[in-house]
């Protein structure tokens, strides 16, 4: 280590700045994790609160917290991993077999412009279209006398709202990976299909949809490691403080950010996060090994 | 002869069919912007009695008068995100293209490990609280600029970005060549590297400055004092105070609304924030794409 050190000085210095940003960012809040096993107090800090075991896990699981937050979080990752790059797919295929020069870049443009835009803008947004005394939607309800309906106290309705708003926003993005995957497929392969007699669709189904599925499997593969954080920005923008709502919206993190800034409920909080770290820890862990096991080559690591 | 007048059937019933799906979806993506610019041109009183609509009923520019009646909030509030954007994403830059460089070197044995330690915070961390108070209470960064700049310096994805980008620019022929002119480790990465992997580079920059622009979560746990918030924060509490004092005025039955185009002031607020966005976009856009095309041919 030192021979080496001494070999390679400057490039070790040049890492330098980034492993102390890791060091400080990420692994000395480890330490931190011992908040989940005390009963927090302000005057105490790290090692003088009170260590009360596994009483904060202990209260999250009767409460049926936990249950809750977990299903929530899975469900709607699972929604957001399986509609989001169905729905890139198939605007990819499309766009790519598009003729319009102009007609293709603008549309393009346009998909991928609410990617750039902030969260806050989409909860201004969300606040145009549907609060109820002068949101778009219920202004045309009321045109065709049928509104106006109370959105922002419907909780089912904002599953559904979740999900669009996500589509809304990362379609453009994703359908640039994909697009990238349909460009790099050679010209032969659609040649050689159209001597055979091979319809358009034909052509989509036999050679572009396969040749997606590496690029694909990489995308799933990273969603599938972050499948226990949710879009903790889109849900808090969307959602706020709205407790109404919370039994169809709430996600780990919406909950661990309000244990922090409204209920003050540290040890609790901690608790909450150390549960998610874990059990996204595991899940990548299984999924890794058995996606090994099947083929070498779409592995993580 | 059959079979290719058939095709050309075929090819004509997708492109109607695709024309009109992507026709739609584009329509779709851009409707909501519309809603928040018709919205910040029409009066408030309009808006109050009839509601949002696609283009303003009673064109008027008072959201605009409200917002820029005491202009010195807003523009402190671009002063901050402006900065930050600026400090943080070339600071971010330099040690980002830095830590790729070394990391794709062959002749750098701990590459692999090294790799490995920023990879794995992907995996596992300790969470928001154990973070949000070492931050606070035991490096006193509450507000100051360093922690509006400090968490968005880079992500590992990012790194991993440029690494790949810069092994698949620069030929290791290349580092040797100039290894053997005598040059060093850094004058090899500030003129050799830098300039290859200039497309990599603007990819990477644009995430970072986009992630700074956009930041309200920094403020909202870190900052209290209201001349450092970063803009989209300062929206987000604009939101927040104006739909508070809308309920407050319905409680005690004075008609606050009236005098203050609250609704207009919302929109036109939210399209000043967002505006440089929307203006730079056409720009930026391109190298986004282009960027992301490489790294996802790489992938």
């Amino acid at each position: 280590m030192l021979k080496e050190l001494n070999k390679n000085k400057m490039l070790f210095l040049m890492l330098l700045p980034t492993l102390i940003f890791f060091l400080i960012n990420s692994y000395f809040p480890m330490v931190g994790i011992y908040y989940a096993f005390t009963r927090y107090d302000f005057e105490g800090g790290l090692f003088g609160s009170p260590f009360v075991g596994l009483e904060n896990f202990k209260f999250l699981w009767q409460s049926g917290m936990l249950l809750k937050l977990t299903t929530n979080t899975v469900g709607y990752n699972l929604a957001f991993i399986i509609l989001g790059n169905g729905l890139a797919i198939f605007c990819a295929i499309m766009l790519s077999e598009i003729r319009g020069k102009v007609f293709k870049k603008v549309t393009q443009s346009v998909m991928f412009l609410p990617y750039f835009i902030s969260f806050v803008l989409l909860s201004v947004i969300a606040y145009n279209m549907f609060n109820y005394e002068s949101g778009f939607v219920n202004t045309v309800l009321k045109r065709f006398e049928a509104g106006p309906v109370d959105i922002y106290n419907t909780p089912w309705i904002w599953v559904f709202l979740i999900i669009i708003f996500y589509l809304w926003k990362n379609l453009g993005y994703s359908m640039v990976i994909y697009l990238a995957a349909i460009t790099g497929i050679s010209d032969e392969y659609y040649e050689a299909a159209r001597m055979d007699g091979a319809n358009i669709f034909q052509r989509i189904w036999y050679i572009t949809v396969p040749m997606l599925k590496p690029t694909f499997v990489i995308l799933l593969l990273f969603s599938l490691g972050s499948i226990m954080k949710g879009q903790f920005d889109l849900f808090y923008q969307l959602i706020g403080n709205n407790g109404v709502l919370y039994n169809a919206t709430d996600i780990i993190d919406t909950y661990v950010y309000r244990s922090l800034k409204v209920t003050f409920d540290i040890g609790m909080a901690t608790a909450a996060g150390l549960y998610q770290s874990l059990f996204g820890f595991i899940l990548i862990m299984t999924v890794n090994y058995i996606i090994r096991k099947v083929n070498e080559d779409y592995a993580l690591f | 002869m059959h079979t290719r007048a058939r095709d050309s059937e075929f090819t004509m019933l997708f492109q109607v069919i695709a024309y009109t799906f992507i026709l739609f979806l584009s329509i779709i993506c851009l409707v909501p912007f519309l809603l928040i610019l018709s919205g910040s041109f029409s009066s408030n009183e309009s808006i109050v009695r009839d509601g949002y609509h696609l283009f303003p009923t009673d064109f008027s520019l008072e959201g605009y008068k409200m917002v820029f009646k005491f202009p010195t909030q807003v523009l402190k509030a671009y002063g901050v995100t402006v900065f930050t954007t600026v400090v943080g994403t070339a600071l971010g830059l330099f040690f980002i293209t830095m830590a790729g460089f070394v990391l794709q070197r062959k002749d750098f044995k701990y590459r692999n490990t090294f790799s490995f330690f920023i990879y794995f915070t992907t995996l596992f961390g300790g969470g928001l609280v154990p973070w949000y108070i070492m931050l606070a209470n035991y490096f006193n960064l509450t507000d100051t600029y360093t922690v509006l700049i400090f968490p968005g310096l880079m992500t590992p994805f990012l790194i991993i970005l440029m690494k790949n980008f810069i092994r698949s620019a620069v030929p290791d022929e290349l580092i040797e060549s100039a290894k053997i002119d005598g040059a060093n480790d850094f004058r090899i990465y500030f003129s050799v590297v830098l300039n290859l992997a200039m497309p990599g580079i603007a990819t990477v920059g644009l995430f970072l400055a986009l992630g700074y622009w956009n930041d309200w979560f920094t403020s909202s746990l870190f900052i209290n004092n209201p001349d450092m918030y970063q803009l989209q924060f300062y929206l987000y509490n604009t939101m927040n105070t104006i739909t508070f004092i809308d309920q407050m005025a319905i409680g005690t039955g004075i008609t606050l609304s009236q005098d203050v185009p609250t609704e207009s002031t919302k929109m036109a607020m939210a399209i000043i924030v967002t505006g440089p966005i929307l203006f730079l976009y056409p720009f930026v856009q391109r190298y986004f794409v282009r960027g992301l095309t490489i790294g996802a041919v790489k992938g």
